[in-house]
C-alpha cells in the first residue's frame, strides 16, 4: 500500500532523526603548522604573579582585591577581570615544594587555547573562533549573544561573564593576541612569558616548546639545567637550577585532542585541579553526533516529506468523515 | 462549524489573582535582572553558568510543552482520528509553555540586547548543537502560533482566512511534528560538548539525542493527561478518561522502551556499576528509576488506566521522571571541577515561578474567551 509505505517512511526517517549511526565520526582537530602556545613548568613557578599583574595591565584590567588585602592582587579563580591565576596545591603541613605528601605546589590557569576547542564547537554565533595560522582561540563580542554555552563547553572553565555588569561580556586570554594589542602578531611574547623571573611560563611554538617539555622528561633529577626564560629562541639569560622529578606527563600532549598551552608538574594534575580527560575531544564526539543527523539537512528533509504526506492524508480522513482540522 | 468552544466564564478569579500576585514579585526581580545585571538577582557564576533560567525554563520546560507534539504524532502521523478533541488545548499549552521558554531564555541571555545575532546567518556555527536549538524553538514557536491561529479566527469571525489556512495547515502540523523531533534531541545533544561535567550515569554521548526525544514524548503525553484531568475538576468539565486511558497505553510502551534503551545504553557503556554506589548520583538515578517504573506498572493495568484518579498519578510521576531526567543530567550531578556550587538564588527562582504564572494565567484567559475545549457533547 502506497500510504502505509509513506506512513513508514515518515515514522522512520523521524526516527532516523533521533537515532544515530556513527558512520563519519570525524576525528579530534590536529595542531595548526605554526600554533603557538606556552609551556607551564609547574616545578620552576614560585607563585610571584607578576604573571598575574602583568596579564592585568596589558588587558587593561583592574586588579581583583579580595577580603582586607588591598596590597596586591588577590583573585582566586578566572573571571570577567581575570585572565590568567595562579593556584596552589597544599597537603599537610605544606613545607616542601613540589611534594605530593605534606608539600604545596603551584598551579597557572588560564586559557589553554585548545586544538580542539569546545567553546568553537558550541558557540551559536561564531563568537569563538580558533585562528587557522597561530591556534589562538579568540573571543569576538559582538557577534556573541551571551548563552554561555562556552563556558559550560569548556573542560577548564575558562571564558567567564561579566555577571555584575548589565552589559556584560565574555571574557578570555587571547594570548595578547586580540585587536589592540597583538604583541604576537608583532613578533613579541606573552605578558605572562616576558615578566615569568624563573621561566616557568615560556612562550613559543607548540612544537618546539613540545620538544623542550620532552627534553625535561628525560632529565636526571639533580643536575643543574639551564632554563630559558621568556622565549625559547632568546638563549641570553637563562635560569640554572637542578632538575626535578618530573611526572612523565605532559599535560596539553593528548588531552581532549590537545591544547597550545601546555603544563609539566611534580604533582599529579588531578591534584593541581586539572578535569579528567580523554584523549577524544568532547567537540568531536558533539560535531560527529550533529553532522550525522544534519548532514545536508538530508533526513530532516526526508521526515518532512514523509510527514506531510501521511500529515495530509490524514487530515484529509477527517475532513471526508466530517471532523475538522 | 467548529466542535470547540469559549468557556465564557469570568477570567478574574481567587486562582488567577494568586497568579498575578507571583506574576508581580517576579516581574519585580525581572526588572531588577535588567536594570543591574544578572549577578545582581542569580547565583550563577563561573563553574555552573547555567542554573534554573536555563534548565527549568529552557531544558524542562520546553518538554513540558510537548503535549501538541505527542499529540501530533498520535493524531496526524498514526492517524487516531478519536484524540483529536484533545488537540487544540494541547497545542495551546504548547504555544505558551515554548513562548514562555523563549521569554525566560532572554533572561538568561547574557548579552540580550544582541539576541539577533544567533538570526544572521553569517555568524551561524553548523557545528553547534545550540545553533541548532535556538532557531528551531524560534521555528516552532512561530509553527505553533500558525497552528492555534484557527481558535483565534474562529473567534473574530474571519471565515474566508480560516479556510484558506485549513488548507494549508498539513504543512504546518508536519513541521510542527519534524522541528520539536530536532530540537528536543538537541536539547540532548547539548550535553555531549559538556564532556566530563556530567556525570557518568548521564552523560551517554551518542545517545544524548535519543534519551532525549524518548522523555519529551513521555512527558508530552502526560502533560496531555495533567492538562485534561485538571480541565475536568477545574473547570467542571465532564471526564475525558477513556480517551486518555488511551494515551496511557502508548505511555506504557515510551516508558519500556525508555527504560530498556537507558539501562542497555549503561551496560554497554560498563556504568551499571555506578547506579548502586550509593553517592548522591546513585540515588538521583535511582529515584529517577522509580519514578519512571511507578507509572510503568500503574499504567500495565486496564483497569488502573480507565480510573482518573491513577491516571493522573501516573502522569504526573511520568512529569517527574522526565524532568529529573534531565535536572540531573544538567544542573544535580552536573560537576565543573572544585570551588563551584550552585543553588538557585530567591530571585532566580521567583522569576522562573512568574514566568509559570504567567504562562498559566494566560492559559486560563485564553480558554474562557477563545474556542480552545471541545464541546462537551463530543468529549
Amino acid at each position: 500500500m502506497k500510504r502505509r509505505d509513506f506512513l513508514k517512511a515518515a515514522v522512520g526517517g523521524a526516527t532516523t532523526l533521533c537515532t544515530v549511526g556513527v558512520a563519519e565520526a570525524r576525528p579530534n582537530l590536529e595542531p595548526t603548522e605554526n600554533a603557538v602556545g606556552m609551556l607551564y613548568d609547574s616545578t620552576l613557578c614560585i607563585g610571584c604573579k607578576a604573571c598575574v599583574s602583568k596579564c592585568k595591565e596589558v588587558n587593561d584590567m583592574p586588579p581583583t582585591m579580595e577580603g582586607d588585602n588591598t596590597t596586591w592582587d588577590s583573585a582566586h579563580d578566572l573571571s570577567g577581570e581575570t585572565l590568567n591565576v595562579i593556584k596552589i596545591y597544599k597537603d599537610g603541613t605544606a613545607r616542601v615544594k613540589d611534594s605530593v605528601v605534606d608539600g604545596f605546589a603551584f598551579e597557572k590557569r588560564s586559557c589553554m587555547h585548545c586544538v580542539d576547542p569546545g567553546c568553537v564547537s558550541a558557540c551559536p554565533c561564531t563568537a569563538m573562533r580558533r585562528d587557522s595560522l597561530t591556534g589562538i582561540v579568540t573571543h569576538h563580542a559582538d557577534a556573541c549573544i551571551g548563552c554561555r554555552n562556552c563556558m559550560v563547553a569548556c573542560p577548564y572553565n575558562v571564558p567567564q561573564f561579566e555577571y555584575n555588569k548589565l552589559f556584560g561580556q565574555i571574557h578570555k586570554c587571547q594570548m595578547c593576541n586580540q585587536a589592540g594589542v597583538e604583541r604576537i602578531s608583532k613578533g613579541g611574547m606573552t605578558g605572562c612569558a616576558e615578566v615569568c623571573p624563573t621561566g616557568a611560563t615560556l612562550f613559543g611554538t607548540r612544537k618546539d616548546l613540545l620538544a623542550e617539555a620532552k627534553r625535561r622528561m628525560t632529565l636526571q633529577a639533580g643536575e643543574v639545567y639551564s632554563y630559558p626564560r621568556g622565549n625559547l629562541s632568546d638563549p641570553f639569560h637563562p635560569h640554572e637550577k637542578a632538575v626535578p622529578h618530573y611526572r612523565n606527563h605532559i599535560w596539553g600532549e593528548k588531552e581532549a585532542g590537545g591544547t597550545n598551552v601546555m603544563h609539566i608538574s611534580s604533582v599529579p594534575f588531578d591534584r593541581l585541579g586539572m578535569p579528567p580527560l580523554e584523549e577524544r575531544s568532547a567537540a568531536s564526539i558533539a560535531e560527529s553526533v550533529q553532522h550525522t543527523i544534519y548532514n545536508y539537512m538530508a533526513l530532516p528533509a526526508i521526515a518532512l516529506a514523509g510527514l506531510t504526506f501521511a500529515v495530509r492524508r490524514n487530515t484529509e480522513d477527517d475532513d471526508h468523515e466530517g471532523g475538522e482540522s | 462549524m467548529s466542535g470547540h468552544k469559549a468557556l465564557n466564564s469570568r477570567i478574574i478569579t481567587p486562582p488567577f489573582l494568586f497568579l498575578a500576585l507571583i506574576l508581580l514579585i517576579g516581574g519585580y526581580f525581572g526588572v531588577q535582572r535588567f536594570m543591574e545585571g544578572m549577578g545582581a538577582v542569580s547565583n550563577l557564576n563561573g563553574g555552573f553558568s547555567w542554573g534554573i533560567w536555563v534548565v527549568y525554563d529552557v531544558v524542562v520546560g520546553t518538554a513540558f510543552a510537548c503535549g501538541g507534539y505527542a499529540l501530533a504524532f498520535t493524531v496526524y502521523v498514526f492517524n487516531k482520528g478519536k484524540y483529536h478533541p484533545l488537540v487544540r488545548p494541547a497545542v495551546l499549552a504548547s504555544l505558551l509553555g515554548y513562548a514562555m521558554g523563549g521569554f525566560g531564555a532572554f533572561f538568561d541571555m547574557g548579552r540580550f540586547w544582541q539576541f539577533y545575532e544567533i538570526f544572521l546567518p553569517w555568524n551561524w556555527n553548523f557545528n553547534s548543537v545550540m545553533l541548532e536549538v535556538g532557531l528551531c524553538v524560534a521555528a516552532y514557536i512561530l509553527i505553533l502560533i500558525i497552528e492555534f491561529a484557527p481558535a483565534f479566527l474562529e473567534r473574530i469571525g474571519q471565515k474566508k482566512l480560516l479556510k484558506v489556512l485549513n488548507k494549508v495547515l498539513f504543512l504546518f502540523i508536519a513541521l510542527g511534528v519534524l522541528l520539536p523531533t530536532m530540537h528536543q534531541s538537541s536539547l540532548g545533544s547539548l550535553l555531549i560538548a559538556m564532556g566530563h561535567k556530567v556525570h557518568p550515569l548521564w552523560q551517554t554521548l551518542h545517545f544524548q539525542p535519543l534519551l532525549a526525544i524518548l522523555t519529551a514524548l513521555t512527558m508530552g503525553f502526560s502533560i496531555v493527561i495533567f492538562e485534561a484531568s485538571f480541565s475536568t475538576v477545574g473547570f467542571r468539565r465532564s471526564s475525558e478518561t477513556d480517551l486518555l486511558a488511551g494515551l496511557g497505553k502508548v505511555i506504557v510502551g515510551l516508558i519500556a522502551v525508555f527504560l530498556a534503551a537507558r539501562l542497555v545504553i549503561l551496560a554497554l557503556q560498563g556504568k551499571l556499576g555506578l547506579i548502586f554506589t550509593g553517592d548522591f548520583a546513585s540515588l538521583m538515578f535511582l529515584l529517577e528509576l522509580a519514578l519512571f517504573i511507578i507509572p510503568l506498572v500503574i499504567l500495565l493495568s486496564p483497569q488502573r488506566r480507565n480510573r482518573g484518579g491513577t491516571l493522573l498519578i501516573a502522569a504526573v510521576c511520568m512529569l517527574f521522571a522526565g524532568s529529573l531526567y534531565r535536572f540531573n543530567a544538567f544542573l544535580f550531578t552536573y560537576d565543573p571541577g572544585p570551588g563551584f556550587s550552585y543553588f538557585p538564588s530567591v530571585p532566580e527562582i521567583m522569576i522562573t515561578l512568574g514566568i509559570i504564572a504567567l504562562e498559566l494565567m494566560v492559559y486560563l484567559a485564553v480558554v474562557k474567551r477563545l474556542p480552545v475545549l471541545h464541546r462537551e457533547e463530543h468529549a
